[in-house]
């Protein structure tokens, strides 16, 4: 969504805007607060301001005219303190609320330009976890071989499976730096779990908070040097952000433990000999150690991996009776003998902990007890009661602990309800000149089997050609080289799937847009002659997700399908992701060369309930859409956002999409833009 | 104006011996391969040396090797061969295939997968004991000499339904398996194919390992071999090593903007 740049038209005159307001937001106009106030507050600004701000109150209208009214008024404010940009953005944060909690905390929200202007700046410059992890997280993915997970908390600390990081970071100027702060907390954790912060006795750690602090001090020197030799560039980062400088005591401790094998134990070992007033010097990044609680995810995952580890030799031939030994643990361990990619990993996380692999670790094991995927147990009740009456139960992406919810979602299939029967004819008329025109540009597209004659190379010659050519240099002319046959395959073997919102946010207009926007593009791919299927989804909560029925693969185009479409209508919730794992597995059903799944949704995936709403919803669906494209599936998604969220890139950053901002050209342009997909 | 013809066998000769280093047996096994008259299947990841490989056996059993890419449009015709045309007649010139069974070449279809379906039909005589191509527009029957040896490749990593090799064409193949090699001979690879130094070697092969512990999360390959060749190339001419291995290797490897960013700001903390 832009604006257009400064315009050279000159500005509205007070007059003129006033007319506007007037039939805009006439509704809430009155003789105390007439449209001439604002208007007049606005004549002086340039033609570009005057433009934004009839635009949004022309959106925000729409919606509520009250809150229309209140942005007008500040709009000149806001835009000298927030930019365009920025004041685009605090107009549709009040939005969002307006939407969530209605009009009066909507309007304390837009009211309050200063605070929201305030902690805009804050944002602009420092760093929030969620953006900082989303690169730290393959960052400290590709670090160690363990899957690390990140999460949000107050204090930079480690429990060896999951790194826990501030939420915020703005330390600096520059949001680079602040980056840089978040880069090397994840980094030095990262670190801890992989040099052996926590193999120590349980008996070993300080109990005393003080203690502690500095034990994470000295911890922090003793991987500095590990970091040094083996990541010299994030070392450069260290030596930056290092500062002030310790006391003396603390270098010559530094000095001491950059011995390459020096150990947790000799962090310890310096601790006692620190005199009681040495205090560390305060490194934005250096984090706090919670033994306890580290030693328990440890001692947790250490039984796991074990029952892993034997359970994969299991399934090793082995020489004698089973048992494995020595030389076998040091192959493991040294990498030379290549077992499968997770069992690698899984040494490396064993040898991580215990530094080698125990002898009692290399006993296959018998099946008993052992959950088949290794995983963390599951945890709070999945979907399953649904798993009765034919729902299909799927996973679902939990981003915060990047793994999935097993069987999570109960989905079940429904039929739409037909509607009008007179809706796909009235469109057809309606749109009857373009249609015209959309037919022959889809005609063209429609390509058979052609053997092409006169061309420069094929499969055979052509005989009419070469005559020709013959002749042609008999008569003192050049010989042609055109002169083959090709058989060129215009074989169109495509399956496409469309899957349309069907959530309560698409009522109204954007509702009959898609409704018209798929007669349309049925009468197309009918000239076309491509398999297609379109499905609806909609849903309350993981255990309620539908996709409606409106044609399948197998049905012809006809006069029940038509009033199905037109019985499209707007129902619950936008939980995208079980729909979209649905659907690639109907699609990947089909047989066909290219399989093409299209979906056509207003925004932001959204669920009442379980926390689906925002990030949650976006990592999902992203996740979802990453599946379908491995399993040989070209997802394509088109979404009509007025508000062109941000999240758009991250969303569908893996898959191409499109955003339709004039909802009122949707009925063309989704015909347009699958004649353009596949062209 | 000249019949085109296919390359003389001696063009195909490799002359000097191409650089490669055995990891577990696979020029043994290939020999014998080759002497029993059996065909192969090289499985593995791109970029870790499957090309290189038949490079080197074809210059250390001093047989012409011809090499075809398979792409999406490539027929049987492209492989056997067609009619074209000259100033007075039409003239047969046989295609890579065909003229690798009449020199008695190494035959290499590289990412078979990629190319027709109809290829199958001239690949599957030819690579049983029947040992044959039918030239089915000169009603020719070639017999492949003792020499002749087919050899394809095949990348397992590419999780797609219509990249999967056909269980009746595979199992007419001895398979060898390529993995990358153990850090230590990666290294000495990489110093040996770009002129780095080896700690610098060391580096990118640590830098490799970290983008290949993000496969199938995040990235769909890590680094190869060949990508850390080329980086290291691009520093040994003097380009900065972050720089380079932005533009080898990141860039090679992913388009996703944050993804782009994880995997720089991996080689800012190795290099």
């Amino acid at each position: 969504m832009s604006w257009s740049a400064p315009s050279s038209e000159p500005p509205h005159s007070a007059a003129q805007l006033e007319e506007r307001f007037e039939e805009l937001i006439g509704a809430v106009l009155s003789s105390r607060r007439s449209a001439a106030g604002i208007a007049q507050a606005l004549a002086d600004a340039p033609r570009a301001l005057q433009d934004f701000a009839l635009r949004w109150v022309a959106v925000t209208a729409k919606s509520s005219p009250e809150l229309a009214y209140q942005f007008a008024a500040l709009a000149p404010r806001a835009v000298a303190e927030l930019g365009t940009a920025g004041a685009e953005r605090w107009l549709l944060a009040a939005m969002d609320v307006y939407d969530r909690e209605g009009l009066y905390r909507a309007s304390a929200e837009l009211k309050d330009l200063g605070a929201y202007a305030e902690r805009a700046r804050e944002r602009g410059r420092g760093i929030a976890f969620e953006d900082a992890a989303r690169v730290l997280g393959p960052f400290v993915s590709g670090l160690s071989g363990r899957r690390l997970r990140l999460e949000a908390s107050d204090a930079a600390w480690t429990d060896t499976s999951t790194l826990y990081l501030p939420t915020h970071v703005s330390l600096f100027e520059a949001r680079e730096d602040n980056f840089r702060v978040y880069k090397l907390a994840a980094a030095f954790l990262w670190a801890q779990a992989r040099f052996g912060t926590f193999n120590l006795e349980p008996a070993a750690y300080p109990r005393e908070a003080r203690e502690r602090a500095r034990l994470a001090f000295l911890e922090t020197l003793r991987l500095a040097a590990r970091l040094e030799r083996e990541l010299p560039g994030l070392y450069r980062d260290y030596l930056a952000l290092a500062q002030p400088a310790p006391g003396a005591e603390f270098v010559a401790a530094a000095a001491r433990l950059a011995a390459p094998d020096a150990l947790a134990a000799d962090s310890l070992a310096e601790l006692a000999r620190l005199p009681a007033s040495a205090e560390p010097p305060r490194w934005p990044f250096v984090g706090l150690i919670d033994p306890e609680r580290a030693l328990g995810v440890r001692a947790e995952r250490i039984e796991r991996e074990k029952a892993a580890l034997q359970r994969a030799l299991a399934s090793l031939p082995s020489d004698e009776g089973g048992e494995f030994d020595r030389d076998t643990a040091r192959l493991l361990e040294g990498g030379a003998f290549a077992p499968a990619p997770d069992v690698a990993s899984l040494v490396e996380s064993i040898v991580q902990d215990l530094g080698e692999i125990p002898q009692d670790y290399l006993r296959p094991a018998s099946d008993a007890g052992y959950r088949a995927d290794g995983s963390e147990p599951a945890d709070a009740q999945p979907a399953e009661d649904g798993a009765d009456d034919g729902a299909r139960l799927y996973d679902e992406w939990d981003f915060r602990r990047q793994h999935y919810r097993r069987r999570w979602c109960a989905l079940r299939e429904r039929d739409v309800q037909p509607g009008d029967p007179t809706f796909a004819p009235r469109t057809l008329e309606r749109y009857r000149a373009q249609l015209r025109a959309l037919r022959r540009s889809f005609e063209a597209l429609r390509g058979e089997d052609k053997r092409l004659r006169g061309e420069p190379y094929g499969d055979d010659i052509d005989l009419d050609a070469l005559v020709r050519a013959r002749a042609e240099l008999a008569a003192g002319g050049e010989l042609s080289e055109r002169t083959f046959v090709r058989r060129a395959r215009h074989e169109r073997d495509m399956a496409v799937l469309f899957t349309v919102d069907m959530s309560g946010s698409t009522k109204g207009w954007i509702n009959d847009c898609e409704r018209e926007a798929l007669v349309l593009l049925c009468e197309a791919l009918e000239v076309l002659g491509d398999r297609y299927a379109i499905y609806g989804f909609s849903g309350i909560t993981h255990k309620r997700c539908e996709v409606y029925r409106v044609k399948r693969f197998d049905e012809p185009y006809d006069a029940r399908v038509r009033e199905r479409i037109a019985g499209i209508q707007p129902l619950d919730y936008t939980r995208m992701g079980p729909a979209i794992r649905h659907l690639t597995g109907i699609l990947a059903g089909v047989e066909a060369r290219t399989r093409l799944l299209v979906t056509l949704s207003d925004g932001k995936p959204d669920d009442f309930s379980d926390g689906y709403r925002g990030e949650y919803g976006i990592e999902d669906t992203r996740q979802a859409l990453i599946e379908a494209k491995r399993a040989g599936i070209h997802p394509f998604c088109i979404t009509i956002d007025r508000e062109a969220g941000e999240y758009l890139p991250r969303m569908y950053g893996a898959v191409n999409y499109t955003v339709v901002s004039d909802v009122a050209r949707l009925p063309l342009k989704l015909a347009e833009l699958y004649r353009r997909l596949t062209a | 104006m000249n019949a085109p013809r296919a390359p003389e066998a001696a063009a195909l000769m490799i002359e000097r011996e191409p650089f490669y280093r055995p990891l577990h047996g696979e020029v043994e096994l290939f020999e014998a391969a080759w002497r029993n008259r059996v065909p192969v299947l090289l499985k593995g990841p791109t970029g870790c040396g499957k090309t290189r490989f038949m490079e080197h056996m074809a210059w250390r059993l001093k047989r012409p090797l011809v090499t075809v890419s398979c792409h999406d449009d490539l027929t049987a015709a492209d492989l056997v061969g067609r009619y074209l045309v000259t100033a007075n007649e039409t003239v047969w010139v046989d295609g890579p295939m065909a003229h690798a069974v009449r020199i008695g070449a190494l035959l290499y279809l590289d990412e078979i997968v990629e190319a027709r379906k109809d290829t199958t039909v001239v690949i599957h005589p030819l690579a049983d004991d029947r040992r044959t191509l039918f030239i089915e527009k000169r009603g020719e029957v070639l017999k492949a000499p003792p020499e002749f040896m087919l050899a394809i490749s095949y990348n397992p990593g590419y999780q797609s339904v219509l990249k999967e090799l056909k269980h009746s064409t595979r199992q007419r193949f001895v398979a060898i398996d390529f993995d990358y090699p153990t850090p230590e001979v990666e290294a000495g690879i990489v110093a040996r194919e770009s002129g780095v130094d080896a700690e610098i070697a060391a580096r990118l092969v640590r830098l490799a390992h970290m983008t290949r512990n993000l496969k199938g999360n995040g990235l769909d390959e890590g680094a190869s071999t060949r990508l850390l060749v080329h980086a290291g190339k691009l520093m040994a001419q003097g380009v900065a090593p972050r720089a380079a291995c932005q533009g080898a290797i990141a860039l090679a490897l992913t388009d996703e903007r944050e993804m782009l960013a994880a995997v720089n700001e991996l080689v800012s903390a190795v290099f």
